[in-house]
């Protein structure tokens, strides 16, 4: 061991738990306030969901929600469940986790930079929950803030709330910033031995392509952000047309970066999934570079289909057509990795633990959610479907599966690497099957909704004479929702219980080849004892004709041929 | 509930019944291949299910000739989604673009949280002593194409005629047009489709239309 090895393991709490450069530690800091995000924002749902099944009525604890309420729960909602839970989740948490472990590094490139990260999160937590105390409240323009509603208080009555919103947004985006560099930097120069690019693990892949969407696309947006500020505090009228604005500039500066935005969030969902179907198949993904090619391709498609959010915006109508094929073109990447998802099942010898059905849960919705995304990317369908809560189903079909689905998938694949303890296999079933059944229960009905005209971001349906009849569908969604959130009791005692006395978990307790299994559970600060590990093949080994185990694992050396000079 | 296309209210315009075809050629291709991918998910899951003695084959998906399994449902998909879209392409005209020449324009313009209609009056023209302006109700005859001018005064709003598949934002700093042609009289809801501040909710005006007749009499009426 190295003096600058043993120097870095000298540490007080201080610098353990809190102050830590740990990649390990930074991700579960991120998971942490993650999780504390998942309540806030799935209470401000239940909230909204009560408003709309039993309008003007008193919710619980919460007493009766106005309009102006109504609108700031629509907001933050949307805010907190992009931008506090999925983001510092799917990214912060598993990239943070996952990339040193799965190359065979020791920790990040720049560890103060990441831990620069996740505290310039923590003041973005801070500053976004600040916001809900200042008087006139919470931003209350939307989660995509399109001004003139945005751009000056007299339109909300929100003062301080939609600066604060802006400040805490520009501080996440720095944050994830930071993160994004280190993340390509480490994932580049700090592979282990033998971890070629081919042989990199799909959810780095998924992570790497994902910051690198997000370093591409957040620009313009920082720049609207600051316009915004500005057009709010200092009187400038970037968005507004009294002063030679344009309100449209806003948003296609913000769907130029929300579309790519989508995907930042979906692909390491994606990655989790790619990992944990093929061990609980027992066979290679199906078409490892092909993976990697399609998604390549959709992250660069993201970047040119963002006006399919504007087809009725008031932009040139003769734009829709070209942005309508870009969409739906896609859909073919996508179609690809979701193939080649089915295809790794086929001849399998499948198992159905925890992660595997969270895994199958995200491919079952992910489909159902994209399928109804060919009607919106069809500019004259948009024109009735836009803005209804056809909508709202179709992202809550793409974006939870992709969030929780997929996301509980990496937490009950990984936590047992994560914390040394295993997760109770029977609470997991429960939350699984709960939250299968009340996620359709809540969002499946919305598709009708829509269909039947009912449009977002509306405190009371029974003001319109034609959503009348239809308004037992917004009481059972909102059942769905209660019973949604009650379903994530069980997760809540299983974290709870077995990361405080749950069996202790074997290094690789899945039979898995990547190599953060090779380290031991949880792993220590630098991962590796005296060397990092040597890498000798792809990830997916499984199921080998003619080996005696049913995985090789990435850094086990081939029996014919040994290591010159590396006594190990 | 099964079947989407129940769920959309009356439609009363002339190219609703394109969109609403649209719709329809698009439920049904998505419909076939949810029971194609549910199909085969569940079909994998019940004949590969863990089974003693019997290992998983060590198929790579790799090669040209095993990545056709996936490839070629892709093209599939290629195909069928430029179809979808080029199939859109002339109805998305017809509402959006092909703006036939109208007999009455009205000027509709979107305030927080009210709509103003405004009429040209008699000398069909904007601007003069004859205007006039109407709160929350759009008055038109069946039958005839009209123009709508919106603008809004304020924030963004959005001008949606569920019935007659039209929605379309209004956006302060521009005057954007629309149209349409009812094909049956009756009183219809007109919501805003875009938040706009507290009084979103329950911004709506209604759209009566009216037989010629009717119209003609409601004309007499307003501009004696």
């Amino acid at each position: 061991m190295t003096t600058a090895t043993a120097e870095h393991l000298r540490h007080s709490v201080w610098t353990t738990y809190v102050f830590s450069t740990d990649h390990k530690t930074i991700a579960k800091q991120y998971l942490a306030q993650g999780l504390f995000w998942i309540v806030v924002g799935g209470l401000l749902a239940g909230a909204m969901r009560w408003q709309l099944a039993w309008p003007d009525t008193k919710v619980p604890l919460l007493g009766e929600i106005g309009p102006e309420v109504y609108n700031m729960l629509v907001t933050m909602h949307g805010t907190i469940m992009v931008f506090f839970v999925a983001m510092p989740i799917l990214l912060g948490a598993f990239g943070n986790f996952l990339i040193p472990l799965m190359i065979g590094a020791r920790d990040m490139v720049f560890p103060r930079l990441n831990m620069l990260s996740v505290w310039t999160f923590a003041l973005a937590s801070l500053v976004m929950l600040a916001s809900f105390f200042v008087p006139g409240g919470a931003a209350s323009a939307g989660w995509t803030g399109y001004p003139p509603v945005s751009a000056k208080p007299v339109y909300t009555g929100v003062t301080w709330g939609i600066n604060l919103w802006i400040l805490g947004l520009a501080l996440e985006f720095a944050s994830f910033l930071m993160g994004g560099v280190n993340y390509l930097t480490t994932a580049i120069v700090l592979r282990a031995p033998g971890m070629t690019l081919a042989r990199v693990p799909l959810v780095v892949w998924q992570q790497l392509t994902a910051a690198a969407l997000f370093l591409l696309s957040v620009g313009p947006l920082i720049a609207g952000a600051v316009m915004l500020l500005m057009d709010r505090t200092l009187g400038t009228g970037f968005f507004s047309p009294e002063l030679g604005g344009d309100p449209l500039l806003w948003q296609h500066l913000f769907w130029f970066f929300g579309h790519p935005e989508v995907y930042v969030v979906l692909l390491p969902a994606l990655g989790f999934v790619l990992e944990v179907l093929p061990v609980f198949s027992r066979k290679p993904i199906f078409g490892y570079r092909w993976i990697i090619g399609a998604t390549v391709v959709a992250a660069a498609l993201s970047f040119i289909v963002w006006a399919h959010h504007m087809f009725i915006s008031g932009m040139d109508p003769r734009l829709a057509m070209p942005f309508s094929v870009t969409t739906i073109l896609i859909s073919v990447p996508f179609a690809y990795l979701i193939f080649a998802m089915i295809a790794t099942l086929w001849r399998g010898s499948i198992r159905f633990d925890v992660p595997m059905l969270w895994a199958l849960g995200f491919l079952t919705m992910f489909i159902g959610g994209g399928l109804t995304g060919i009607f919106n990317g069809s500019a004259p369908a948009d024109i009735y479907l836009s803005g209804t809560y056809f909508i709202v189903a179709h992202f809550h079909y793409t974006l939870f599966s992709t969030v929780f689905f997929g996301g509980f998938a990496g937490v009950y694949y990984w936590f047992p690497k994560m914390f040394g303890r295993v997760l109770h296999g029977g609470l997991g079933h429960a939350h699984f099957w709960l939250t299968l059944v009340f996620f359709n229960v809540t969002f499946f009905p919305m598709h009708h909704l829509g269909l039947a005209g009912m449009v977002r971001r509306i405190a009371n349906p029974l003001q319109y004479d034609a959503l009348v009849p239809h308004q037992w569908i917004n009481v059972l969604a909102t059942y769905g929702t209660l019973c949604l959130l009650a379903a994530q009791i069980p997760f809540a005692i299983n974290i709870l219980w077995s990361w405080l006395a749950g069996a202790p978990a074997a290094n690789n307790p899945w039979n898995a080849t990547t190599l953060e299994w090779a380290a031991p559970s949880p792993p220590p600060h630098l991962n590796w004892g005296a060397r990092v590990p040597t890498v000798h093949r792809g990830a997916y080994e499984y199921s080998v004709p003619g080996e005696p185990l049913d995985w090789l694992s990435q850094d086990s050396a081939p029996p014919a041929r040994t290591e010159t000079g590396s006594p190990r | 509930m099964l079947n989407w296309l129940r769920w959309l209210p009356e439609n009363v315009s002339t190219y609703g019944a394109d969109v609403d075809a649209i719709i329809a050629l698009i439920w049904y291709t998505t419909v076939v291949w949810l029971f194609l991918t549910f199909g085969a998910i569940g079909l994998f899951l019940v004949l590969y299910r863990r089974r003693a003695g019997r290992p998983a084959a060590y198929v790579k998906g790799e090669r040209l000739g095993e990545a056709l399994w996936v490839l070629v449902p892709v093209a599939v998909v290629l195909v069928l989604d430029l179809w979808l879209d080029f199939s859109g392409a002339p109805v998305w005209a017809k509402v959006k673009i092909e703006r036939p020449a109208a007999a009455l324009s009205i000027q509709v313009t979107g305030k927080q949280f009210t709509w103003e209609m405004l009429y040209p009056g008699p000398d069909g023209r904007f601007g003069t002593a004859d205007d006039r302006l109407f709160l929350d109700e759009l008055h038109v005859p069946v039958n005839r194409a009209i123009r709508v001018v919106l603008r809004s005064k304020d924030v963004v709003h959005s001008f949606f005629l569920p019935n007659f598949r039209l929605k379309q934002d209004m956006v302060p700093g521009r005057e954007i047009e629309g149209w349409f042609q009812a094909t049956k009289p009756g009183k219809y809801e007109l919501p805003c489709a875009q938040l706009c501040g507290f009084g979103h909710s329950g911004m709506k005006a209604y759209l009566y239309v009216h037989p010629q007749d009717e119209y003609d009499r409601w004309i007499r009426e307003q501009w004696s």
